[in-house]
């Protein structure tokens, strides 16, 4: 069964992680895995993303238009600029907290998240929103993002590994101090 | 054998640790750079890896090594090739013992980079074979391969990935331990008939290298990253050539496909004439799907004229292929169906979004060169100036609202351009802005010229004691190496005072007060004069406690937003906020701030 896979977000989510988490727990279960990122100067406060491919007969770590499975967004605006990806009936799993580009405040821009939300919600079939803000809050680390995203992408039951998977594959990516607070983060279910 | 899941550049690094890898020297340059980290991550110190001062340096010691028999690798990105091009062109002709391989990492888009340069085309100006991956996994099987046709052959090799390769990742199969290649290098055996270059002696190599390609052309259409994958509709007379990522991205676009036949070029040059011109056999057409320039395109042209064939060539030549930036899934399976009469894939059809942010990357929160440009620019509002960049984090000083970079070039141009200015307007105030890393690199020719040739401008060195914009590597000034030595740090102070300039101050950006008057009062002087603006990249300093606005203080005038553009700094509910995740309590704004209104707790 083949997975495409798209992460994206501002520089500095934490996503690179997540996609080396997601590609561990697959090739745990002896999975073909590709991945292809923003590396480099985007990386600061610019868009990044992250394609990651699972299963057979795939040949390039990056995917066309409409193939993705999920995208799982750490910004709102940013879903919708990868909405292109996503396939006819994919799912879309987003964090509802902006981020302001400098860009914004300059300009005194009022962007604030919300028409992004609405434009998502009209014209994809499947959209889960994470209150990122309330979750890093009731976790007390503003860090934990990236596990809370994936850990809800997880239980959505289109990844396929389950949340112990995960776990496993965190310990061993991440320092001993932080596994704690990173499993509290992955079985948090919101 | 087992299975591990790595990107491109670590691939390539443990490739060369597997074919016996003894030396290993580069400059950082994005997508190239991981490879040498790679390689000092898993050294048990049985290689030497060094980052060199730059890729002219890093190339001559590979050279070296590979005198002796070592087995040697250089890595810098494309146009890093271009400040080694000297060495390179003669070591063609000398020629090495033990195998050395060139890796030179190629940018499609530009992603990370001045220009779209092809060093497919190096390989055939400098005459050296060169190898072209298209995936992961055969990067770190090609390298090893890469090697063993440089010691056969007796001469350096290119090895040349691009960015979606380097920066790739996959799982993929790696050797044990005790499949690993071990090398002992003989050692330097004097023979000046062989390692001293004269006319006589490229005359002759000059010969040996021409029937050497000949004979290479015929040996890489044997070899097995060369081939031909047979049409699923025999009848189908057409085909498509391809390299690189954009192999990969054939393979989808045919995947579901009859697919018509297909070659792949592993080995740009020597080009693989005779498994080219079986590959043209019995095909009317064919389309050329390459990045950055057309070399497989104008090869095969060549070769329809040299053997006669029908054969109509098809790429960015004809305008089939876009001839600029990378390629992509969707574009390569645009044209291949263009090409083939097939049904094009429909694009997505969304409603127009509503308007996204833009988010053009910035200097990052508390970074200390947001307080060197804005220095100098209060330091010279008014005045008629020029303010030259160079390549590094600090170019990002042309975004608003610091607006400081009026000229970038290419390693530590600043310097030499803003002398060249100076000429033609001397009632411009002249500026050079260098980082550290780029000073050590490039830029003290150019201060040496500007001592000697009289020049009157002010260099100003942003030293922040690291190569920040590709993921902080140590330098000359950083007093670290690569072999995890402590070793005694090259003083940028003393170095430009040992070629003769008399006034070099150096301050801390981040008290702005002082740094502003510094500025004034050395841009006034005559000659040859330094600033060195010493604060370290925020990156690696832990952060002070955050800044805070004061609401009731706060008149919401927006200087600290318009003048700095700190992304710590937002307006939320329309009121003038620092977001204390990001804010590092460099403390600028403070300094900006006309009512004092930032300051928060560590004001009180
Ligand atoms: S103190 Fe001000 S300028 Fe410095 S990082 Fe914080 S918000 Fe940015
Ligand atoms: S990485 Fe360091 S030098 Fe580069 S923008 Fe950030 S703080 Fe400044």
């Amino acid at each position: 069964m083949n997975k495409n896979i798209l992460l994206c977000g501002v520089g500095g989510q934490g996503i690179v992680l997540t996609s080396k988490l997601t590609a561990s727990c697959a090739m745990e279960k002896g999975m073909q895995v590709m991945s292809a990122e923003t590396i480099g100067m985007a990386q600061k406060g610019g868009s990044v993303f992250s394609f990651l491919r699972i299963g057979d007969g795939i040949y390039s770590p990056m995917f066309g238009q409409k193939q993705a499975d999920i995208i799982i967004a750490f910004e709102p605006a940013e879903a919708v600029r990868m909405l292109p990806y996503l396939r006819d009936g994919g799912t879309v799993i987003v964090n509802t907290r902006p981020i302001m580009p400098v860009t914004a405040a300059l300009k005194a821009s009022d962007y604030n998240g919300a028409e992004m939300l609405d434009y998502l919600r009209k014209y994809t079939d499947n959209v889960m929103t994470v209150d990122g803000d309330k979750v890093c809050r009731e976790l007390g680390s503003p860090k934990v993002l990236n596990m809370v995203m994936l850990g809800k992408a997880i239980r959505s039951g289109i990844l396929p590994f389950t949340i112990d998977d995960a776990v496993e594959a965190m310990k061993r990516n991440v320092k001993p101090q932080f596994v704690e607070l990173n499993e509290k983060a992955l079985r948090h279910d919101v | 054998m087992h299975k591990e899941f790595l990107m491109g550049n670590a691939a390539i690094a443990r490739g060369a640790a597997a074919a016996g890898l003894n030396v290993i020297s580069g400059y950082p340059g994005t997508p190239s750079t991981e490879v040498l980290e790679t390689t000092a991550k898993i050294n048990n110190g049985s290689i030497y890896v060094e980052w060199s001062v730059n890729e002219k340096a890093a190339l001559e010691l590979g050279a070296g090594a590979a005198y002796c028999g070592a087995r040697s690798m250089v890595t810098m990105k494309q146009v890093g090739l271009n400040v080694a091009s000297d060495p390179l062109m003669s070591l063609a002709y000398i020629g090495v013992k033990g195998g050395m391989v060139i890796m030179v990492a190629d940018d499609p888009g530009p992603i990370s980079s001045q220009t779209e340069q092809d060093t497919r085309h190096f390989a055939a100006f400098s005459k050296l074979p060169c190898f072209d991956p298209s995936s992961v996994q055969e990067a770190y099987d090609m390298i090893q391969e890469a090697f063993e046709y440089s010691e056969k052959y007796h001469t350096p090799v290119l090895f040349r990935p691009t960015t979606r390769v380097c920066h790739g990742y996959a799982s993929i199969e790696v050797k044990d331990e005790n499949e690993c290649l071990k090398n002992t290098p003989e050692g330097f055996i004097r023979d000046p008939s062989k390692w001293v270059i004269f006319p006589r002696l490229s005359y002759n190599a000059h010969i040996s290298i021409e029937k050497r390609n000949a004979g290479l052309s015929d040996v890489f259409s044997e070899y097995s990253r060369n081939r031909i994958i047979p049409a699923a509709d025999a009848g189908c007379r057409r085909g498509i050539a391809s390299h690189g990522i954009s192999f990969t991205y054939v393979q989808e676009a045919l995947a579901d496909k009859k697919a018509p036949k297909v070659l792949k070029v592993s080995t740009p040059f020597p080009f693989p004439e005779k498994l080219a011109v079986e590959f043209l056999n019995g095909l009317d057409e064919v389309l050329c799907i390459e990045e950055l320039d057309p070399v497989i395109e104008r090869e095969l042209t060549y070769v329809c004229g040299k053997y006669h064939l029908s054969t109509k060539i098809f790429g960015k030549l004809t305008g089939n292929v876009r001839n600029a930036g990378e390629n992509t899934c969707d574009s390569v399976a645009a044209d291949i169906a263009d090409f083939m009469g097939w049904e094009k894939k429909a694009a997505a059809e969304l409603p127009a979004a509503p308007e996204l942010p833009v988010r053009p990357p910035v200097l990052c929160a508390g970074c200390p060169h947001r307080a060197s440009f804005y220095a100098v620019k209060q330091a010279m509002k008014g005045k008629k100036s020029v303010f030259c960049g160079d390549i590094g984090c600090y170019t990002l000083g042309n975004a608003m609202p610091l607006d400081m970079v009026d000229t970038c070039l290419c390693m530590g141009a600043g310097v030499n351009i803003t002398q060249g200015i100076g000429k033609i307007e001397p009632d411009t105030s002249c500026f050079a802005f260098v980082g550290d890393s780029t000073f050590f690199a490039s830029a003290i020719t150019g201060a040496i010229n500007a001592v000697y040739n009289q020049a009157d401008m002010t260099l100003v060195v942003l030293d922040n004691s690291t190569t920040a914009m590709t993921g902080h590597q140590p330098h000359p000034g950083t007093g670290k190496t690569m072999m995890g030595q402590v070793v005694d740090k090259v003083n940028i102070e003393a170095v430009l005072r040992g070629i003769g300039l008399k006034t070099v101050e150096t301050v801390n950006p981040l008290e702005l007060d002082k740094a502003v008057e510094t500025v004034k009062r050395v841009a006034d002087e005559k000659g040859v004069k330094a600033i060195i603006f010493k604060s370290p990249c925020a990156v690696l300093i832990k952060p002070e406690k955050p800044f805070a606005v004061d609401s009731d203080k706060c008149i919401g005038c927006k200087k600290c937003i318009n003048s700095l553009g700190c992304p710590g700094i937002i307006i939320s509910d329309g009121s003038v906020r620092i977001d204390e995740s990001l804010c590092t309590g460099c403390g600028l704004c403070s300094q900006v701030c006309p009512v004092n209104a930032i300051g928060g707790e560590r004001n009180e």
